[in-house]
């Protein structure tokens, strides 16, 4: 197709939110816009929204489904805080969507989804394309129902059917007006509907009915360009947070040679981590969908004691169910991750929002001292390192690790710099193999350096031994309720967390100038926002330096030598205080918080005016 | 017959010894804890009598255990164990007997531990199907906790915490078993060293869960809870001993018979009042677990007659475990995983 007749503007950056019912098909295209994006070498990012109800009443406020993309021909941190570009498949996702529009944003609005009915559904007192009230946006009125049913007149489906293609039509006109190309939605439509051939014939007509509209409607004067961003040479694909972190898993399943065991309970948003894993048995994954959260965590502890590289995933509320489960595993000192992709809380809470409000609970939330190490990642892709990084931990000192993750990143994705599996760090499992004490098998005998305990698995010859959740002797691991023994054993499973942190890098700092006197410390994925608020912050001429933490617990050594460098410490999370709480107890720091619990990831925008502040009041 | 001469599915993966095997080389140096007198004793000499007769390398068996007196059993046995927490202990043998088919997995569990607070895991890991063997001691009663009721207690029971009698109703745990579709159903006494061996055994032998019933005497908080069944005097009459082949006679002189009644129900009759085509033979590889399900039901929870006894159900169905490891072997039989071509995907791009 080419579109020569129309010029062609070229933009740095372009924030689009397709929004429609659930029902509307706005995630496919946004993935799709998605793909050919990244083809294209923008840097991206992307924020999927989407109601906790399957298909909410068509036509409502709770049932808008939204997909936001922010592309770039430079490196970019978030998903957008305003859309530049917002398509509205109806009058509720228009109402939903509105108030995060700029004015003069561009507004594609599918009018013949603005029947009197729909508009009356979400309280318009008034059709909103008649009364004036969208005049300072640059407002696209198109049927793109009626258009995709006009362009498939002749194919033999039903008007339903033709009607549900509209989102190709709306994708073909994005694609055309942001200059993405169409190979790729091709291929993907002749796979995904390859045993419906009247389907797909009807989806590819209606995506180049959309495209052909663009180039030939007087709607749209221009084109846009967004060019491709630099980035470092090689080979790079999109990645969303739950694979990257499935993949992970199986790098470390590999990089130790110890079979991958998943034990899990469905729930959002970590299911997808469920359901990945059982699509790669090739790698000789064994994935269990156990009868309830405890049984999941209950087998990944079992398949650990047999010499597993042993795993359960869940959110907050499994969490709480495996808690009994996680502290067995301290006490057992095996091997065990543990996967918390975190939504909005308490109980069940917001499922398909994030939130991140389990860090106490990762932290402490099992009976007697039970130290976990704690791993979070801080972007999509990113979850793939922090999930190698969880393994080497827990493998290396014997113990369970939490690995936070939440609803952002899980369901978020950008542009990946494939990795190199064969520069992947290695995993030592380094089994017990032979009696350690005088011809004994002691299995609480520790490793002087890392503290941790030997790895016998059953079937190893003259290893036999009793483990449990009874408190052990020192050394023996016979049941001992010695009270000096228990304030040893106390603090040497401590000691053994504590001293992880010789094995983990240091707390690094992003402060381009070197004379920033304000630190924000974050953690998690809040990562991209603080990025580019200190980023905006510092293009207005302010000073700000940047430090996000990957180990939770322990905290890198260096952790209180940079605190103290700063005048002021801010800490931006997604929770009431939670990590602001940890520092400020560790190393009495008077940490400014800057906390907000919306289910989405934070605005920059805001963000930057805080730091500003702080600056400002110094 | 030894179980040397079984067939033994549950086992066919589990490597063998040459060395000559004694009950000795299974005990610990642990020091046994349970309360003088209490029948988890005899359980374990049963156990650890019966072991080296399967000719195992020890280091292949694993016991894994709740929370109970019961559980304390894999700290006396000299093999691999796990002492795990409470009710959970079938879901930590079933991530291990998955992963490890070269294991002989066992659970230890008691009427608390399996049937209230892990009774969900108890139900699942019998209808998985998954090669483990599931101990349950059924003393009637919370011991570790001083004295309780608990689900298999009969109602009205007086205890610490029912001043005024229990009022729940109480599970069967054969009943509660074979209506959980599990493929292996059987139920022994503590102190018949003979009767329980032999369960073992065909337990050992199954593939797939099997669930056995082991009542068990707490001498301290509900003594004599099975005496009727134990009293030579009176268990004859009480008991019924379930043989395949065999019909169903017990009492002196087998003088009682289970036949089936006018309305299809099974009925204790006078076998001197029924002809012999009327008694129901027994067949634990009966498909339809109807029967065993009725024979469970004769039951009287307060005087104990007619209680059946031996292996209800023993049938073949596909094990979890091994379909679980067909499935993998049969993707990996097309090809092993590549790690930089999954991380690679489908669609790439180039930045020179």
């Amino acid at each position: 197709m080419s579109s020569d007749a129309k010029a062609v503007v070229p933009l740095g950056h372009v924030v689009i939110r397709f929004a429609g019912d659930s029902g509307d098909g706005m995630q496919l295209t946004g993935d799709r816009f998605t793909s050919e994006t990244a083809g294209l070498g923008n840097d991206l990012s992307t924020l999927p929204d989407f109601p906790a109800e399957i298909r909410a009443p068509a036509g409502t406020l709770p049932g808008v489904s939204a997909f936001q993309l922010h592309f770039a021909d430079h490196d970019i941190m978030t998903p957008g805080d305003r859309p530049d570009v917002l398509v509205a498949m109806n009058p509720a996702a228009l109402k939903a969507n509105l108030k995060d529009l700029r004015a003069g944003s561009t507004l594609i609005v599918n009018t013949d989804e603005f029947t009197k009915r729909n508009i009356e559904k979400v309280d318009y007192a008034a059709n909103p394309l008649d009364d004036g009230s969208l005049d300072s946006y640059d407002v696209h009125q198109i049927g793109l129902t009626s258009m995709t049913v006009e362009a498939l007149a002749g194919f033999d489906i039903t008007k339903k059917d033709a009607g549900r293609a509209k989102n190709m039509f709306a994708l073909g006109l994005l694609c055309w007006l942001y200059s993405r190309s169409t190979e790729g939605t091709i291929d993907f439509l002749k796979a995904k509907f390859a045993k419906k051939p009247e389907i797909l014939a009807a989806n590819i007509a209606a995506f180049e009915a959309g495209w052909s509209f663009g180039e030939t409607t007087e709607s749209f004067s221009v084109r846009y360009e967004v060019k491709p961003a630099p980035m470092r040479a090689g080979l790079y694909r999109n990645i969303t947070g739950n694979p990257a972190l499935a993949y992970g898993l199986i790098a470390a399943s590999q990089q130790s040679g110890l079979p991958l065991f998943l034990g899990s309970y469905p729930i959002t948003p970590a299911s997808d981590i469920l359901h990945e894993l059982s699509k790669h048995k090739n790698f000789g994954v064994v994935t269990f969908q156990a009868e309830d959260e405890i049984a999941g965590i209950g087998a990944a502890l079992g398949a650990a004691y047999g010499g597993a590289l042993a795993v359960t995933a869940t959110s907050g509320p499994g969490i709480a169910l495996k808690s009994e489960t996680i502290g067995l595993a301290v006490s057992l000192e095996l091997p065990l991750i543990v996967v918390d992709v975190q939504r909005g809380g308490p109980s069940t809470g917001l499922p398909t929002k994030t939130e991140q409000a389990d860090l106490l609970q990762a932290m402490f939330g099992r009976n007697g001292e039970a130290p976990v190490p704690i791993v979070a990642p801080r972007s999509p892709g990113d979850c793939f390192d922090a999930a190698l990084e969880a393994a080497r931990i827990a493998v290396t000192y014997r113990t369970p690790v939490l690995l936070l993750s939440d609803g952002y990143l899980a369901n978020g994705s950008e542009p990946w710099a494939v990795p190199d599996a064969t520069t992947l760090p290695v995993i030592e499992p380094a089994f017990a193999t032979e009696p350690n004490h005088d011809g004994e098998f002691w299995p609480y005998l520790r490793d002087p350096e890392t503290l941790a305990r030997p790895w016998a698995v059953p079937g190893t010859a003259g290893l036999e031994h009793r483990i449990g959740g009874l408190e052990k002797a020192d050394g023996t691991g016979n049941i001992s309720y010695d009270p000096d023994n228990h304030e040893h054993m106390v603090r040497l499973r401590q000691a053994k967390v504590d001293a992880i942190a010789r094995s983990i890098g240091p707390l690094e700092v992003d402060d381009p100038s070197g004379e920033a006197r304000v630190l924000v410390l974050g953690w998690g994925s809040t990562y991209g926002p603080i990025g580019a608020a200190c980023r905006a912050v510092r293009a207005e001429g302010g000073q700000v330096a940047h430090a996000h933490l990957r180990h939770l617990n322990p905290f890198p050594a260096n952790t209180a030598e940079v605190l103290r460098a700063y005048d002021r410490v801010i800490i931006p999370e997604m929770n009431l205080g939670q990590l602001a709480l940890l520092i400020r107890g560790r190393f009495l720091v008077d940490a400014i918080g800057y906390n907000q619990v919306r289910g989405m990831p934070f605005t920059s925008e805001e963000l930057a005016t805080t730091i500003t502040d702080v600056i400002e009041s110094l | 017959m030894t179980a040397a001469d079984l067939p033994m599915p549950g086992l066919a993966l589990v490597p063998r010894t040459d060395e000559k095997q004694s009950a000795k080389d299974f005990k610990t140096d642990q020091e046994v804890r349970w309360c003088p007198g209490c029948g988890d004793y005899a359980i374990l000499a049963a156990v650890q009598g019966f072991l080296p007769e399967l000719g195992l390398r020890k280091e292949n068996i694993v016991f894994v255990s709740g929370i109970g007196c019961s559980s304390r059993f894999p700290y006396y046995m000299d093999t691999f164990g796990m002492h795990s927490i409470h009710g959970r202990a079938p879901a930590i043998a079933t991530g291990l007997a998955l992963t490890r088919p070269d294991l002989s997995v066992w659970v230890i569990t008691g009427d608390g531990d399996a049937l209230s607070i892990g009774g969900n895991h108890l139900i699942h890991a019998l209808r998985r199907n998954v090669n483990l063997k599931i101990l349950l001691f059924n003393n009637r009663i919370y011991g570790l906790t001083k004295g309780q009721y608990s689900p298999t207690s009969e109602t009205g029971k007086v205890t610490k915490s029912t001043p005024l009698g229990s009022l729940d109703h109480s599970f069967n745990p054969v009943s509660l078993a074979l209506g959980a579709e599990a493929s292996f159903v059987a139920r022994t006494m503590d102190s018949d060293r003979k009767h329980l061996t032999e369960v073992l055994r065909r337990a050992a032998a199954h593939e797939g869960t099997a669930l056995v019933e082991i009542m068990q005497n707490c001498n301290i908080f509900n003594d004599g809870a099975w005496e009727s069944l134990k009293d030579s005097e009176t268990s004859d009459d009480r008991m019924i001993r379930l043989e395949d082949g065999q019909p169903v006679v017990f009492g002196k002189d087998a003088s009682k018979a289970v036949v089936r009644g006018a309305d299809g129900h099974i009925v204790v009759a006078n076998t001197a009042d029924v002809d012999d085509w009327e008694i129901i033979h027994y067949d634990s590889h009966a498909d339809d677990p109807g029967l065993a399900f009725a024979l469970s039901r004769l039951a009287d929870v307060h005087s104990l007659d007619n209680t059946a006894v031996g292996v209800f159900r023993d049938v073949q169905r596909p094990a979890y475990d091994r379909m679980v490891r067909e499935q993998v072997a049969s993707v990996r039989a097309n090809g092993e995983g590549d790690l930089q071509a999954l991380l690679q995907g489908k669609d790439t791009w180039t930045v020179h």
